[in-house]
């Protein structure tokens, strides 16, 4: 066990440090200051593109695909130096990078590869994702939204059907679009995966109106959206398997946030506890903060195991999960004492206080980290079921024929 | 960056747990508890003779030479066994003491015998309900006055290691100064002490100033201990609840079990992986060992506090039999969650290692 670099991976972090003080600060966002969501995407693209002439997007990608063909421990030491530099990035990048490309990757055609992955590494396109319905959510395979083959013997699709939580949709340039093809067998074996132009006729996405204020997620209707075949990913009927590559990419990217915690000590420490002191010598804060930075820590170190277990080929499966279920509970606990320890501050602040409306957009979204990618109920029985080796759920659609269920 | 066991780590371990399996099933545990034993005499003997108790005592005092993430590994197949030895005390506390703060002629004299269990530490430091750090015994001209209690293991140590202010003393318990008396002990298998002392004749180690780094240190050693307990209890609760049906089908296909059992299997791991952190900072990182440990210590209170309640929660009725094992655990687990410091001295440790956030206390 070594937790330092290596002489190796420390070169790597010093070219990166070099790189990153010449190129990032150019683009780092100004602090304070909401950006319309069409500019922050566009300095998403920009950002992108500066990474990848300088040769730094796609760092795990094969160079044959326009990668640089390094391991994770690589990408890992990259992203810790990026995250030094407050940076656009996002879900209209990293849906991108992280889901639709390693499921072209990974189940695309020779021909699919070029066409997307250098172009998404390149921040000329991006992306966002068509998955969960109103029906479907953690039973995802649920989904209604269907295919069938065009009349006119084209071999193109035709897709109707309905999403939603699609983020950044209103913005990005292609959907990766889960669709049922077939309802005559078991919901699970008849989805078939698509990518699709958010061009194409009959897609209209409606921004939801969420708890933050923001509308960053949207609805999205399909209407006789035409897909040529060319856009299938994967065989007709395995739809399911690249859900599965794209989830897991969800769920090894959670939790590698931002730290909850270190700001909540500056803030506890800011914060006048009436007696001359602050409330970060109160006993029972201490106690609280401490708690949630040992755990943080522990999720730190987790997710350093985890990835050590991938760069030696190991598939670390559902402990991945153990990272998301810890991180999301544990944010939402500690912003909730976050505001506490404010008083009656956290509800109302002074307009000069700038501290507290990021608390309470922060609290309001750890809901989202609860749910997302995975909800912890989700979660749990997988760790139940896939690491402890406990029975699964009763299925009471297990085996019968998507149209022939309730 | 290689943040996993070395091959040599894990097979240490399974040495370690083929051993203690072999030597201490839980009905063993038993007979030592109706025949009032002190220790597992033969088991301490073996754990000598393997090496396990010289694990990262440096060779030149008889020890293997091994890191504290070796030491930590035996101490979790020592927390998974429940094992009834005075590893802790005798190894964790005194030898690191002597280690850490003693003369070239103390360690000469002292690790060798400790490292091979011929010679068993304790380590006297609390004086009564309160901090683990006891305020009033002191030394002064080789001579210790006052009384410390609880110590444990007390009873087997022929010496202990005594914190009187900010130095550490090991006294000769045979002394007819020493009056021993034995406390009734929550933890059955790990009997506590009084230790009077009345102009009891001492040496000073003379290293200043190293009882916190001592206490970081153990508090490695017991996330380590914790760790294996509770992943005793959690592999436990999950074969009681495979085995055991209800309502015509198995336990564990209920999800308020299932649940249960996930959310400490999620707690295990983040202990873990701070003890892992936390062995390697001990040995590799020293400037990062304070908030290490620390932060070791308080995930692992956690996991075992969890695992050990739960565990009997799901056995339901008979987990409060003696006949069943979740009493093991149950008791050794508070007694874990109070040795070197609860979690409020380990908050203020965690905390005053942060940039900024030292209490006023600190």
């Amino acid at each position: 066990m070594d937790f330092n670099d290596t002489p190796a991976e420390a070169a790597f972090r010093a070219e990166a440090q070099i790189w990153l003080a010449a190129h990032a600060p150019a683009h780092e966002l100004p602090v304070g200051i909401k950006l319309a969501d069409t500019d922050e995407a566009e300095r998403g693209r920009a950002w992108m593109r500066e990474l990848y002439n300088g040769g730094w997007s796609g760092l795990t990608f094969p160079k044959a695909l326009g990668g640089r063909g390094l391991s994770g421990i690589e990408a890992v030491i990259f992203a810790e130096e990026e995250g030094k530099y407050h940076l656009p990035k996002g879900p209209f990048t990293s849906i991108g990078t992280g889901m639709a490309l390693p499921v072209i990757a990974k189940h695309g055609t020779d021909e699919q590869r070029t066409r997307f992955i250098e172009p998404t590494l390149k921040g000329d396109l991006t992306w966002c994702q068509l998955f969960s319905e109103p029906a479907a959510g953690s039973d995802l395979a649920a989904l209604r939204t269907k295919a069938v083959h065009a009349e006119d013997g084209s071999g193109d699709w035709i897709v109707n059907g309905q999403k939603v939580w699609s983020s950044w949709a209103h913005l990005t340039d292609w959907g990766i679009l889960v669709v049922r093809t077939d309802p005559t067998v078991p919901k699970h074996k008849g989805l078939t995966f698509f990518v699709v132009d958010m061009k194409t006729p009959g897609i209209e996405t409606r921004p939801i109106r969420q708890i933050s204020g923001m509308k960053e997620f949207n609805e999205t209707f399909l209407t006789d959206v035409r897909i040529p075949d060319a856009n299938r990913i994967g065989e007709v009927g395995e739809g399911w398997a690249c859900c599965m590559t794209v989830l897991m990419g969800e769920r090894l990217g959670s939790g590698a946030h931002r730290s909850g915690v270190e700001p909540l000590l500056e803030l506890a420490a800011q914060t006048p506890s009436g007696d001359g002191a602050t409330v970060l010598d109160d006993r029972a804060v201490r106690q609280s903060l401490a708690e949630a930075l040992a755990e943080e820590q522990g999720e730190r170190f987790f997710q350093a195991r985890l990835r050590t277990m991938v760069s030696k080929g190991e598939n670390p499966g559902a402990l991945a999960g153990m990272i998301k279920l810890a991180y999301a509970a544990r944010q939402q606990r500690v912003l909730g004492i976050g505001m506490e320890l404010r008083g009656l501050d956290a509800i109302a602040a002074d307009p000069s206080d700038s501290l507290t409306p990021d608390l309470q957009y922060d609290y309001i979204y750890s809901t989202v980290m609860r749910i997302a990618g995975g909800a912890d109920e989700v979660l749990r029985n997988q760790i139940a079921e896939r690491v402890l080796g406990m029975p699964g759920e009763v299925r009471m659609d297990k085996d019968v024929p998507f149209d022939q269920l309730k | 960056m290689d943040f996993d066991l070395s091959d040599e780590q894990k097979m240490l371990a399974e040495q370690a747990r083929g051993l203690l399996a072999e030597r201490t099933p839980y009905d063993h545990l038993r007979r030592l508890i109706d025949g009032n034993a002190e220790f597992d005499d033969a088991l301490w003997r073996e754990l000598g003779e393997m090496g396990f108790l010289g694990a990262n005592i440096p060779e030149e005092y008889g020890g293997l030479g091994l890191s504290e993430l070796d030491l930590g590994v035996i101490s979790q197949e020592l927390g998974r066994a429940n094992a009834a030895v005075p590893f802790f005390s005798s190894i964790a506390l005194a030898a690191d003491a002597i280690m850490l703060a003693g003369s070239p002629e103390q360690k000469a004299k002292f690790l060798p015998k400790l490292a091979s269990g011929e010679l068993i530490g304790c380590f006297a430091s609390c004086e009564g309900p309160g901090p683990v750090i006891g305020r009033n015994v002191d030394v002064s001209g080789d001579v210790i006055t006052g009384s410390k209690f609880p110590v444990a293991d007390a009873g087997i140590a022929s010496i202990a290691v005594v914190q009187c202010g900010k130095s550490l003393a090991i006294a000769d318990l045979s002394q007819v100064t020493v009056k021993r008396t034995k406390l009734d002990s929550f933890d059955q298998l790990r009997p506590h002490y009084r230790l009077d002392f009345d102009w009891s004749e001492a040496e000073v180690l003379p290293g200043q100033d190293y009882i916190p780094a001592l206490l970081d240190r153990a508090a490695v050693q017991a996330a380590f201990e914790a760790v294996g307990g509770a992943e005793a209890c959690l592999q436990m609760g999950r074969d009681y609840v495979m085995e055991r049906q209800m309502f015509g089908r198995p336990l564990a296909s209920y999800q308020a079990i299932k649940h249960k059992l996930a959310d400490i299997a999620v707690a295990i791991e983040l202990a873990k992986s701070n003890a892992y952190f936390a062995g390697w900072a001990a040995h590799s990182s020293p400037a990062e060992l304070p908030a290490a440990a620390a932060a070791a210590r308080l995930t692992a209170i956690k996991a075992f506090e969890l695992a050990a309640r739960e565990n009997l929660q799901v056995h339901g009725g008979i987990g409060y039999t003696f006949e069943a094992n979740c009493h093991f655990y149950y008791r050794r687990e508070r007694m874990l969650s109070v040795i070197v410091g609860n979690r409020g001295y380990w908050a203020d440790r965690l905390l005053n290692a942060q940039p900024g956030a030292q209490g006023k206390a600190a």
